[in-house]
């Protein structure tokens, strides 16, 4: 009966302490969510409104703008990220290593990267990659290259810069995630495979991989989820670097959230169009998620 | 024997890397003191223009205002997401109602949707609270934090149950309990929160770009942006505002590095 009574009670001020957050994200996430929906149906120019139904969809499965942006971010996706998480995990492997010494000295200094703002890196980065700049004499010093590469003027360089960049920014950050999830792994499973005589790349495939995989679906989808975000990197590494209003050379950095903000903001602004590319996006995030989460649960 | 080569390959690889992670850090501070010509060739060294750019960038622009406008940002963001979120977190784990597990998985779903997703209707609303170009149209949508909640909770799980029924059978109230006992005996939790909120304000772009109209009201990251952006930008200015931006987070990091692993760690890709 008391505990009865306890329970209606913590029921009223369980709504109460939720009931700001609620309110905040009511109003900046789920009111957004359904209001871009409804916008979706209509086709906007200025204040002229006029209501297309499917239309805007439709639209968007002919448009090369928008096709071009996700074949984009899909390089992105299947280049970019696998090397990323496969580098962090080696990281993490070898700093997990009892053995090593200077440990804190290399996690930090591999860790700092993530302590970056996306702008304040990307405007670093395409300094350095600028076609005198300094990537390119180092590259000419060591004699790996003859003449400097036009990395930012050259649809295919810039996206390997925004890819080192990425990789630069973001090694580190999953790393330290994978670190966390060896601390669950008794080292006494190395000690043991070390005494049956197998080497670090067979420890680092055997054990280390296998045992890891839920943090490794985890990163999976955080990292597919921020690719379909990318923003801020495209936004700089193209700034003032080509006429007009494409996005890089040959818009090689369109991705779909500078997309969308170009519609809204930049060009004749289509916040009904706008709201259309959005939810494509919304929508392929749910899927290869929904993907990702049956390709790990299969594998349990 | 082949072990200590496998042993000299790994210190080689891991130097090598901890190198081209920090590398990015040193140019940008050695840029900080050389004329645009230099930094853009990519000079090595340390110049003589660190006076002359920061004198150059307070003098052309109006820096200081920048800096305050980010760091009035940030305060409020974190001193509003904290209270928001840690109330949600404790609220899920204190009610027994059903409902609570649908809110929170719709609280969850949540945490997919990109922030361009959300931009044009955020600008809607922000045009009719008549908060376009002002500091609290920026501030608030970045309250709601998912994540927080998420993080809040997970912790509060851990709280001893026992401590918490004692207070409630000694007839504390549900508010007090928060504030007065749960509150200040989890600082950590808090100091993490604080952390990550304070990284995703400090360091939002896409948000202000697009609240924020007049120079007056703009933040680092756009002023950063707008300097880089320029036709012909000055890049030992970029150079020093790239500096002036990150130089808190790094401080922050040497100081806070313990909870400030953990407050990153939250940072889903923004």
């Amino acid at each position: 009966m008391v505990a009865k009574g306890f329970e209606k009670i913590q029921d009223k001020w369980g709504w109460i302490f939720i009931s700001f957050a609620t309110i905040f994200l009511a109003l900046f996430i789920f009111y957004p969510l359904v209001y871009s929906l409804y916008l979706s149906t209509f086709s906007t120019k200025g204040i002229i409104k006029n209501f297309v139904g499917l239309g805007n969809y439709k639209r968007l499965l002919q448009d090369n703008y928008f096709i071009l942006s996700i074949k984009n971010i899909f390089v992105i996706l299947v280049i970019q990220v696998p090397i990323m998480l496969f580098l962090a995990l080696i990281f993490a492997f070898l700093l997990n290593d009892p053995k090593l010494k200077l440990k804190s000295v290399y996690r930090t200094a591999l860790f700092l990267p993530a302590v970056t703002s996306l702008v304040a890196y990307s405007v670093v980065f395409k300094m350095m990659f600028s076609t005198e700049g300094l990537v390119n004499n180092i590259l000419i010093n060591l004699h790996i290259i003859k003449e400097p590469i036009r990395w930012l003027l050259d649809p295919f360089w810039s996206k390997v810069t925004l890819i080192i960049a990425m990789t630069w920014r973001w090694t580190g950050y999953n790393m330290m995630l994978y670190l966390a999830g060896l601390q669950n792994i008794s080292q006494e499973v190395y000690e043991a495979a070390e005494i049956d005589g197998a080497g670090k790349t067979a420890q680092f495939f055997r054990i280390t991989i296998p045992l890891l995989r839920p943090i490794i679906l985890f990163t999976t989808i955080l990292s597919t989820i921020g690719t379909l975000q990318l923003f801020d990197e495209p936004m700089m590494l193209a700034a003032g670097v080509t006429t007009g209003s494409s996005v890089g050379p040959g818009n090689s950095l369109l991705t779909p959230s500078v997309y969308i903000y170009n519609v809204s903001f930049k060009y004749v602004p289509n916040f009904g169009y706008a709201s259309a590319i959005s939810y494509m996006i919304v929508l392929i995030a749910v899927i290869l998620s929904i993907i990702q989460f049956r390709v790990a649960g299969e594998e349990r | 024997m082949k072990k200590k080569i496998t042993y000299t390959f790994i210190y080689l690889f891991l130097t090598i890397s901890a190198i081209i992670s920090v590398f990015p850090f040193c140019w940008m501070v050695a840029g900080s003191t050389n004329k645009s010509v230099d930094v853009n060739k990519g000079k090595l060294t340390f110049g003589n223009q660190f006076l002359e750019n920061l004198y150059k960038l307070s003098e052309n622009f109006n820096l200081g205002q920048v800096i305050w406008n980010s760091i009035q940002v940030s305060f409020f963001v974190v001193v509003f997401s904290l209270i928001v979120s840690s109330m949600a977190g404790y609220g899920f784990e204190m009610f027994k109602s059903k409902s609570r597990n649908v809110i929170y998985a719709a609280v969850l779903l949540t945490m997919m949707i990109p922030f361009a997703a959300l931009m044009v209707p955020v600008f809607k609303l922000m045009t009719f609270f008549n908060l376009i170009d002002s500091l609290w149209g920026v501030i608030l949508p970045m309250i709601p934090s998912v994540f927080l909640i998420f993080f809040f909770r997970q912790n509060f799980q851990q709280y001893p149950k026992e401590i918490i029924m004692a207070a409630r059978v000694d007839g504390a109230s549900e508010p007090r309990i928060f504030f007065s006992i749960i509150m200040p005996s989890m600082k950590a939790t808090y100091a993490a929160a604080a952390i990550y909120a304070f990284l995703t304000s400090w360091n939002a772009y896409l948000q202000p770009l697009v609240i924020i109209q007049s120079q007056d009201n703009r933040t680092m990251a756009l002023f950063i942006a707008n300097l880089a952006s320029g036709y012909q930008p000055d890049f030992g200015l970029v150079m020093m505002a790239v500096v002036i931006a990150t130089l808190p987070t790094l401080i922050l990091f040497f100081a806070l590095q313990k909870y400030f692993v953990q407050g990153v760690l939250g940072s889903v890709k923004q």
